[in-house]
């Protein structure tokens, strides 16, 4: 049993999501992946520590996917976020995103990655190659 | 009077100096003026001030929300998950 909206430590695998998320009525599932990349504004990125505020994130994943239920004709969504200390090219957050038609389940996939960026209360701690930190803010 | 307690994240808490803390209030306290008082006693939150999400509870809150004894109340800083 997947749970569909997490706050976890440990890594992330989408193929489960993938397996929860597809019901016979569902031509499409769109999978998006955010992954630590080894660079921000042209600096040179060592790792990142994401925080998140727990209790509230997971909730708030869901009221966004209800957000994207409301505008688009999708079925099941998940959505999982990574926290902790993660390394380039580790996966920090997973949308899976079912829908009877590809147009709706891109649609969704994307709104929700961007609602997500406004309002999830979570954080992304920079620490640059050259020893120094600071939030995203 | 009411207490509450506040919750503090990434570079709030990095200023402030610790994860939680306990004020106690009078009652008819709004969200907004429990950020002004917080500002004065960290002055360096001041830049932050417009810039937040404001949560009592786990929800979403307005500077006009008024806060009651017992709650949680979270100053969201910019947030940058993804």
């Amino acid at each position: 049993m997947v749970e569909p909206f997490v706050i976890t430590t440990e890594p992330l695998d989408p193929a489960p999501l993938v397996a929860a998320v597809q019901t016979p009525d569902d031509g499409a599932v769109v999978t998006f992946s955010g992954v630590v990349r080894n660079h921000f504004g042209g600096r040179p990125t060592a790792f990142l520590v994401y925080e998140a505020y727990t209790e509230m994130a997971a909730p708030v994943l869901r009221q966004i996917a209800d957000e994207a239920r409301a505008r688009w004709p999708i079925g099941k969504v998940c959505v999982h976020h990574r926290v902790g200390r993660l390394e380039i090219g580790e996966t920090a957050v997973l949308v899976v995103v079912a829908a009877p038609h590809r147009d709706a389940a891109f649609a969704a996939a994307a709104y929700i990655m961007d609602r997500i960026k406004e309002i999830a209360p979570i954080w992304k701690q920079e620490h640059w190659a050259d020893g120094a930190a600071e939030w995203r803010e | 009077m009411i207490t509450v307690t506040v919750r503090f994240f990434a570079g709030h808490r990095d200023i402030v100096g610790k994860a939680t803390a306990q004020y106690t209030l009078t009652e008819g306290t709004t969200l907004g003026q429990l950020w002004e008082q917080l500002v004065a006693e960290y002055p360096r939150l001041a830049g932050y001030t417009g810039r937040l999400l404001f949560a009592v509870n786990q929800q979403f809150g307005q500077p006009a929300t008024v806060l009651a004894d017992g709650d949680e109340v979270a100053f969201i800083p910019p947030v940058s998950g993804g």
